[in-house]
């Protein structure tokens, strides 16, 4: 068992309103992220969690019993930090050993659950150093055994992969993907890469200054984003939006473009809209009906891609092409949209159109 | 060596360091830099030196004149009249010094003790009005003994304080507590509060994490800040003199400038007591020279 149902969190640091009324339901067993920019208040709500941040409003459920008072202790939690905290003057073994100390078990059963670890993490040979003669792979793996050499309720992780290069990162998230399936139990992680969000989350919330923009899955949150922040936020390279109005069955843009309207459209005529669209829902290369007249901004080759930048009216469309692709600044090219993709925004509220109908 | 031959020519061996003009203009500065630190040397170094040779020397070397420097017969019994007295049995002044390890031993202990987990809880928790509580502890040392000094006497005469230890001993300590505060919680601050966040998630209680993890990372800062506090209590005179009169509670301080003041002054015995005197604190301070200066630099250099 291990749910985390938190309720209308709330919790300033001086003016600064941390977090405003989150409210997050964590399944069993699920891989849980919450995602969001720095300064989101995802941290404060992991620390909210496991009892280390004193909240103003708001409640703490765990395995649905109220915990909001209990000590960090007594909530039988487990905790990768960003900065690993791993204590400086204990062995990686002690290290990882000491959850298990701190519960009185037996040096027997400490061995074998260290054990158990390090050969899970591949940290065999780093069990007698100190943490100062780790690097920071290593540092991560050890914080990440400490964490699960128990079986908490739920294992809490503060962006554990910020800190390490692009290559072990990449391996890192790999690694723990196969770690939550073969261990099992509630993971909340929180990470401000929305990559990490999307390749390893059962169910990903979207946080944005302390208020909880959207929960679903990552592909939920990809392809149906409750708002033109999150659609902004989710996503590489971010979405483009494009202003314009409804009229009639299409839909007319500020440098005179028009497209036709999608069916699902709700909005009446004239109401100021966004239209999101994703570098992989357009086309610089295939022919179509919808498309945008632009001219050519500027090539991004990627390797695996080239991203090209078009300029339509005041706005820079961001298209995905294959890799080969070439062409000139200030060509006049053709956008082909695939609209059946597009999204649309209320350009006051920044809400997404209904969907309903799609 | 490969030099071509017109290398060889345009840049002698001599050239290759830096140029003449600047080499003596460094070597200018750092002889006038050795001159002035040796003048400085010998200005405070000489009454030290001083008190050292006349600790040693017979009284009648003490008072000659010229002034002997090297010639003279090294005696102890100047050492020997510290801790005896002269009809046998232990002298006053032997008195005076372990009341002086008593007083400032138990107050320094007593100002560590409170002031480390003080020093801890201000670092740590959010504590209304902080700056303002961190100011008032500090603006207590603001005032110099001799100005509190009366009113205290006034107080420990009321309640029955007056030429006790233990009432040099509180004194001691009220006046520690609030340096402690202030240098340990630098030291705290030092420490990353997620140590002990770790800890409490792995099940410790808040207490046990702050012993068990912390703690031990705030030694080195604990041993600095005592010394500190050691020597106060160890060096103190004003309240020592006004709060105590007999024989048999009076630290060490008062005890040696009781020697001066009669109708002839035994120089040898106030040098010798004065050394054996500066010697403990001395002893400490080199002990733990590193961490003193790493406590009073804490905080100057951003990480």
């Amino acid at each position: 068992m291990g749910t985390v149902a938190v309720h209308g969190l709330c919790k300033s640091f001086g003016k600064v309103q941390a977090l405003d009324g989150v409210t997050l339901d964590v399944p069993d067993g699920s891989f849980f992220v919450v995602l969001g920019p720095s300064g989101a208040g995802k941290t404060t709500t992991l620390r909210a969690i496991a009892g280390l941040e004193k909240l103003d409003a708001g409640s703490v459920r765990l395995d649905g019993r109220d915990a909001t008072g209990d000590s960090p202790a007594a909530r039988d939690l487990a905790m990768v930090f960003q900065s690993y905290a791993l204590y400086p003057r204990h062995t990686a073994y002690e290290n990882i050993a000491s959850p298990l100390r701190a519960r009185r078990c037996s040096s027997s059963e400490v061995a074998a659950a260290v054990e158990r670890m390090s050969s899970l993490l591949h940290i065999e040979r780093l069990l007698q150093r100190r943490p100062a003669q780790l690097s920071g792979g290593e540092m991560q793996r050890v914080a990440l055994a400490r964490a699960l050499v128990r079986r908490p309720r739920a294992f809490l992780m503060d962006e554990p992969l910020t800190n390490l290069d692009l290559k072990l990162r990449v391996e890192m998230r790999t690694e723990l993907t196969r770690i939550h399936r073969s261990l099992g139990g509630t993971f909340v992680y929180v990470t401000n890469d929305q990559v990490e969000a999307l390749s390893m989350a059962d169910q990903v919330a979207v946080l944005k200054e302390g208020k909880v923009q959207q929960v679903g899955t990552p592909a939920e949150v990809y392809e149906r984003p409750a708002n033109q922040w999150v659609a902004g936020f989710v996503g590489s390279p971010p979405i483009s939006l494009l202003p314009c109005h409804a009229e009639g069955d299409r839909l007319v843009g500020a440098g005179g473009w028009s497209l036709p309207r999608p069916r699902w459209t709700t909005a009446e005529d004239g109401r100021p809209l966004l239209l999101g669209l994703r570098a992989e829902d357009l086309s610089v290369e295939q022919r179509g009906n919808a498309s945008l007249p632009g001219e050519l901004y500027g090539l991004e080759p990627l390797g695996d891609r080239t991203l090209v930048d078009v300029r339509v009216g005041t706005v820079i469309l961001k298209v995905k092409a294959r890799p080969g692709v070439t062409g000139t600044p200030g060509e006049r090219l053709l956008v082909t949209v695939d609209l059946d993709r597009a999204h649309l925004f209320d350009a006051g509220t920044g809400l997404a159109l209904s969907e309903a109908g799609r | 060596m490969a030099v071509s031959v017109g290398e060889a020519v345009s840049t002698g061996p001599v050239r290759d360091h830096t140029p003449p003009a600047r080499r003596f203009g460094g070597r200018g500065r750092s002889v006038l830099e050795v001159a002035l630190l040796a003048v400085l040397a010998v200005v405070m170094l000489f009454p030290v030196l001083w008190m050292i040779e006349t600790s040693i020397k017979e009284n009648r070397d003490v008072y000659a004149i010229p002034a002997k420097f090297f010639d003279f017969k090294v005696t102890m019994d100047h050492f020997k009249d510290v801790f005896f007295a002269s009809g046998g049995g232990r002298s006053a002044l032997s008195v005076s010094f372990l009341n002086s390890v008593v007083v400032a031993g138990v107050s320094t202990v007593l100002a560590t003790v409170l002031g480390v987990p003080a020093a801890w809880a201000y670092s740590r928790f959010a504590v209304k009005a902080k700056k303002d509580q961190l100011f008032f502890i500090l603006s207590t040392r603001f005032m110099p003994p001799v100005v509190v000094v009366i009113p205290i006497f006034l107080m420990y005469r009321q309640v029955g304080l007056i030429d006790t230890k233990l009432g040099l001993i509180l004194i001691y300590t009220a006046f520690n507590v609030p340096f402690t505060i202030w240098m340990m919680k630098g030291f705290v601050d030092e420490v990353p509060a997620e140590y002990e966040d770790a800890a409490m998630l792995d099940g410790y209680t808040r207490l046990q994490a702050f012993w068990r993890f912390t703690l031990p990372l705030l030694l080195p800062g604990i041993a600095a800040t005592a010394v500190f506090a050691l020597i106060f209590s160890w060096n103190e005179f004003v309240f020592a003199i006004f709060l105590t009169s007999s024989d048999t509670v009076r630290t060490a301080p008062p005890a040696i400038a009781g020697l001066i003041g009669g109708t002839t002054v035994d120089w040898g015995l106030v040098a010798a007591a004065s050394v054996v005197f500066a010697l403990p604190v001395l002893v400490f301070a080199y002990l733990v020279r590193k961490h003193l200066v790493a406590g009073v630099t804490l905080g100057a250099v951003r990480r």
